[in-house]
Order: C-alpha cells, then sequence, then structure tokens
C-alpha cells in the first residue's frame, strides 16, 4: 500500500469522528441503556426488564404490530396514487411542462411536514374546508367527524411522505426507453401487460428506494398521529416520546426505541434482499 | 399511453382528471392554510370573518400577530442560526466524505460508508434519542472524572446542530458523490504531474468542478434542519426552534398567527422554486 499523505487524513478524521461520535457511540449506547433498570436499592443493574415490560403489556406489543401494520400498508398506497403521477409526468406529459410539474411536486416536501399537517388539520375538523364545503353543496347536513381518527392519521401519514416516492421512481423511468414501449405495443401487448412486463420490472430500483424512504418517515413519525390521530390511533413512536419527554424513564424508552429500530431495519432488509438492491443504490 | 403512441380520448381524459385531483389535494392544505392566514377572526379555521392583516401585524393581548411575537420571532431565528450552522458543518464534512469514498482506496471502506448511509435508514426518533442519551452519558462521565461541566452535551443550541448535522452529512455526501461520479479524474492528474500537491489539485481543479452540487447541498441541508421535528425534538435545550414552538402552539395554543407563519414559510418557498426555474431555464 503506497504511502498516505496529509489530504488522506485531513479526510479521514472529521469524517470517522462523524460516523463514530453521532452514530456508531450513540447506537451502542441506545442498546446498552435499554438493558439498564434501577432496582429497590437505587442502584443500576442490567435487566432484561425493559423488554419484560413490553411484551407484558399488550397495549405496547399491539401499537407495535399495529405501527408496523399501517406502516407497509400506507407506503403500498403511496405507490399506487404516485406511480401514475411519476409516469405521466416522464412518459406522458410534453417536456415543457413536466419540469415545472415536477417542482410543484418539491413545495410541500420543503414546506416542512408541521405546516402541511397543521393544513390538514384546519381542513379536516368540524369547522374545516371540507365539512363547510359538503355542508353547503347540500351533501350532508351535519359535519362527519374527520379529524382525530385514523382516516386523518393516514391522509397525514400518506401527504408527507407520499412525494418522496415520486422522485426516485421518476429518475428509473426516465432510463426507460420509449421504443421498449412502442414495441411491446405494436406487438400486440396491453396497456396492463406493459405496465406489469415491462414498466414495473424496469423501474424496481426507483420502487425499491422510495419505498424504503417513505416506510422509513412514516414509521418514524411522531407528528402527523400525534396532531391528526385520535386518542385511540396510538402509533409506536409516541411511546418512545413519552418515555423520554413525559414519564421520564430514559432506560425504557431506549429499549423501545431499539425495538423499532430493529423492525424498520428487519423489513429494509428483506425489501432489500427481495428486491435484489443494494443500499448504495437507496441513496442515489 | 405514451407521448408517440395514441390512446382512446376516455383514457386520455380520465388519466388528466386523476392527474388534477392529485395536484389539488397535494396544494390544498398550503392554499388554505395561506389564506386563513389573512381571516379576520380568532379561530384557526372557517368561518370567513373578513380580510384583515392582524395576524402580522396586530401586536394586542388577545391578536398577537407573526411581527409582534416575540416569542415566534425568535424561534425562527434560532431555526435560522441552527440551519445555518449545520449546513456548514454538512457541507464540509459530508463534501470530505464524498471525496474519501469516491477517490480514495483504504481498508473498511466499506464498513465506513455503510456506516455513512446508515442515517437514510434510521428514523428521526432513534437517533434523537441515541445522541440524547450517549451525549448524556458523555457528559457525566467527563464531569465525573475530571470535574468539567460542559454545556453543549446537554439538551442545548448545539446538541441539535450535531444531532442535524448527523444525518444531513449523509445527504451531501450523497449530493456531491453525485456530481463526483461524473468528474474526469485525468484532470486530477494532469495536476498532479504539474507538480500541484493533491491538496492543491482537489483545491483548485476538483472544488470548483463540484461547486454547483456544493452549494445545493447546502441549500437541501438547510431546508432539513430549518423543517426537522423528529430528531431536534429530543435534543432541544431552552431555546426552541421554529418546529418545536410550532407543535406546541398548535397542540396547546392554536391562534390563527401559526397561518401566518405558515403563509410566510410556503411563500418563501414558492418564490424560490420560481426563482430555481427561471435561472435553470436561463442557461
Amino acid at each position: 500500500m503506497k504511502k498516505r499523505n496529509l489530504t488522506f487524513y485531513l479526510f479521514i478524521v472529521p469524517v470517522l469522528a462523524w460516523l463514530l461520535f453521532l452514530i456508531v457511540l450513540p447506537h451502542i449506547d441506545l442498546f446498552l441503556s435499554s438493558f439498564r433498570v434501577e432496582n429497590d436499592d437505587g442502584i443500576t443493574v442490567f435487566s432484561f426488564a425493559n423488554y419484560l415490560s413490553f411484551f407484558e403489556d399488550s397495549i405496547y406489543w399491539l401499537t407495535f404490530l399495529r405501527t408496523a401494520f399501517y406502516s407497509i400498508s400506507i407506503t403500498v398506497l403511496a405507490f399506487v396514487i404516485t406511480f401514475p403521477i411519476a409516469f405521466y409526468l416522464t412518459k406522458v406529459i410534453s417536456k415543457k411542462y413536466s419540469s415545472f410539474m415536477t417542482l410543484l411536486l418539491l413545495i410541500p416536501i420543503w414546506v416542512g411536514e408541521l405546516v402541511t399537517i397543521y393544513g390538514w388539520m384546519i381542513l379536516l375538523s368540524d369547522h374545516g374546508v371540507i365539512n363547510n364545503f359538503l355542508i353547503y353543496i347540500g351533501v350532508i347536513d351535519t359535519p362527519i367527524e374527520m379529524l382525530y381518527t385514523d382516516f386523518s392519521m393516514i391522509i397525514g401519514l400518506l401527504y408527507m411522505s407520499m412525494l418522496f416516492m415520486i422522485v426516485p421512481v421518476m429518475s428509473a423511468l426516465d432510463s426507460l426507453d420509449d421504443s421498449l414501449i412502442e414495441a411491446a405495443s405494436d406487438l400486440g401487448a396491453s396497456k396492463w401487460t406493459i405496465i406489469t412486463r415491462i414498466v414495473i420490472p424496469h423501474s424496481m430500483p426507483g420502487i425499491a428506494s422510495g419505498g424504503i424512504m417513505v416506510f422509513m418517515l412514516i414509521i418514524g413519525d411522531y407528528v402527523a398521529p400525534n396532531i391528526l390521530g385520535g386518542k385511540s390511533s396510538l402509533w409506536f413512536t409516541e411511546q418512545i416520546y413519552n418515555f423520554f419527554l413525559t414519564t421520564i424513564d430514559w432506560s425504557q424508552g431506549a429499549a423501545f426505541g431499539f425495538l423499532l429500530l430493529m423492525l424498520s431495519s428487519i423489513i429494509i432488509w428483506l425489501v432489500l434482499k427481495i428486491t435484489g438492491q443494494k443500499l448504495e443504490r437507496v441513496g442515489s | 399511453m405514451i407521448r408517440t403512441l395514441p390512446s382512446s380520448p376516455l383514457y386520455k381524459i380520465g388519466y388528466r382528471i386523476y392527474i388534477a385531483i392529485f395536484y389539488l389535494f397535494l396544494i390544498m392544505p398550503l392554499v388554505t392554510i395561506s389564506v386563513l392566514a389573512f381571516n379576520d377572526s380568532n379561530f384557526i379555521a372557517l368561518p370567513w370573518e373578513g380580510f384583515s392583516l392582524d395576524w402580522f401585524f396586530s401586536d394586542t393581548n388577545e391578536r398577537l400577530g407573526l411581527f409582534a411575537d416575540e416569542d415566534l420571532l425568535i424561534s425562527i431565528w434560532t431555526s435560522f442560526e441552527t440551519g445555518f450552522f449545520v449546513s456548514l458543518l454538512s457541507t464540509i464534512v459530508g463534501t470530505f466524505a464524498a471525496l474519501l469514498f469516491e477517490e480514495e482506496q483504504f481498508r473498511f471502506k466499506g464498513l465506513l460508508y455503510f456506516l455513512a448511509l446508515a442515517p437514510l435508514v434510521i428514523p428521526g426518533v432513534i437517533l434523537g434519542i441515541s445522541i440524547l442519551l450517549s451525549s448524556t452519558s458523555a457528559g457525566i462521565f467527563i464531569e465525573d472524572n475530571f470535574g468539567i461541566y460542559i454545556e453543549s452535551l446537554s439538551p442545548s443550541f448545539w446538541l441539535v446542530v450535531f444531532g442535524q448535522f448527523s444525518f444531513c452529512a449523509t445527504y451531501v455526501m450523497l449530493l456531491v458523490g453525485a456530481r463526483l461520479k461524473k468528474f474526469d479524474r485525468t484532470l486530477e492528474e494532469a495536476a498532479l504531474s504539474l507538480r500541484a500537491t493533491r491538496l492543491e489539485s482537489i483545491w483548485y481543479v476538483t472544488i470548483p468542478f463540484l461547486k454547483p452540487a456544493i452549494i445545493g447541498a447546502f441549500v437541501v441541508a438547510f431546508l432539513i434542519s430549518f423543517s426537522n421535528f423528529n430528531t431536534t425534538i429530543f435534543l432541544i435545550g431552552s431555546d426552541p426552534t421554529l418546529p418545536v414552538d410550532l407543535y406546541s402552539r398548535i397542540k396547546f395554543s392554536s391562534t390563527p398567527v401559526l397561518n401566518a407563519v405558515s403563509f410566510m414559510i410556503v411563500t418563501v418557498i414558492t418564490f424560490s422554486a420560481i426563482i430555481n426555474i427561471y435561472t435553470s431555464r436561463k442557461k
């Protein structure tokens, strides 16, 4: 191996410091803290109690399963809703308008989650825009209860995450040669066949990385379930927040945090395995 | 189906309606808050009571407008400061990381690259709590052993900066790395053969080539930092950033001043987007 010059160390030292102090050590500490419990004498001891309480109290593991189930379903829903949009913007609409319409998609992302979720709160409330509109056109007489339900929570989660699906899918579709679609069409393939046999397989890398982004955002989200969800719309992150910010039981919170990290890592690992993708590709 | 292929009128119209509904869904919350920011009412939602600029300029106790609400202005300023330091740090370290992983060969490169990408697949909550736990442990350790109390290891401005930096650096690395992939390495080699040092060749040849990506990454890091809530909430000290302040107001004391702030954010973002289109079209 050739001799390293100073420049190499100039680059690697800050990068190592970043990864060691902000990624590796914090997660090791998270893992260790999750086994810490204070015994009756007030001394911190090693124990599995934090994990046991997760399995003993059904509200915890039911919320865990619920969060996992909803996160996967909303990710699939986000794909179904946004795929036609991504296809339209890359393959159907003329290039002149496509860049403008793509830019419009980015505005809600950059405006930020809190503002958009607040907007949905106003839209969906009893005196909100949607209820007023429906009463005005005479579809309903009394406001429908939409805010503080699972419905409003799903809308919020979908809204803040789905745009992260479009961008990678669009870049995958961009690289699909139009002539392949033309050839299939000339040979008599139906639209459905073209979509399922050519377009979707080709854009699989984009779908996988978009799906992972969306899934991550949903499963780790706190704002949408907390602001838009009702009393029964429990979300696993809310329990972690409570342990850290309300009941101040950090080691219990650490155990729950570690469980969430395991859940998301396993699901992402499975998706990468099934679709044959690499983590490196997710970033691009 | 695609531009070059004919499709039935019904299919075309149906598709267009779907697109229209989608865009309506997209802009509805933004338009609603923006319009209601000018509502002459003490409630955040309908009914419409007439046009008013109270929620921007009024400074009575009943109606504290955006420009009179000192707490709100302070939290906006805190967000700007945080965003600036986060972008600065993550642009520098992220660019170093991009150069390192694209141009250098060393042991454990794969492992380090995996770790650098990890923030993409770690929920923001987890980053927040693990940095909180470890910095607290470090703070206690240092205080016990050296008798020094380091304020930035407990929840504070700088802990927020480091917490946000931990994942913003990944995005910078990816953005700068993408442009670096298109870089012609022979230019660097030419500089080196003309007796430039490695550092000079990077500074005078590679960095100028990367400049657009570096500026873009700085802006992206700033925007991510400015709107971050999930990680920030755990690391915040006495001075909240704008999203944290907005959250507590939404939960506990929502007045239409929230609409006014949201309107400002939507306007600034939309204008920057339009400027972006305009400048990129001129090129």
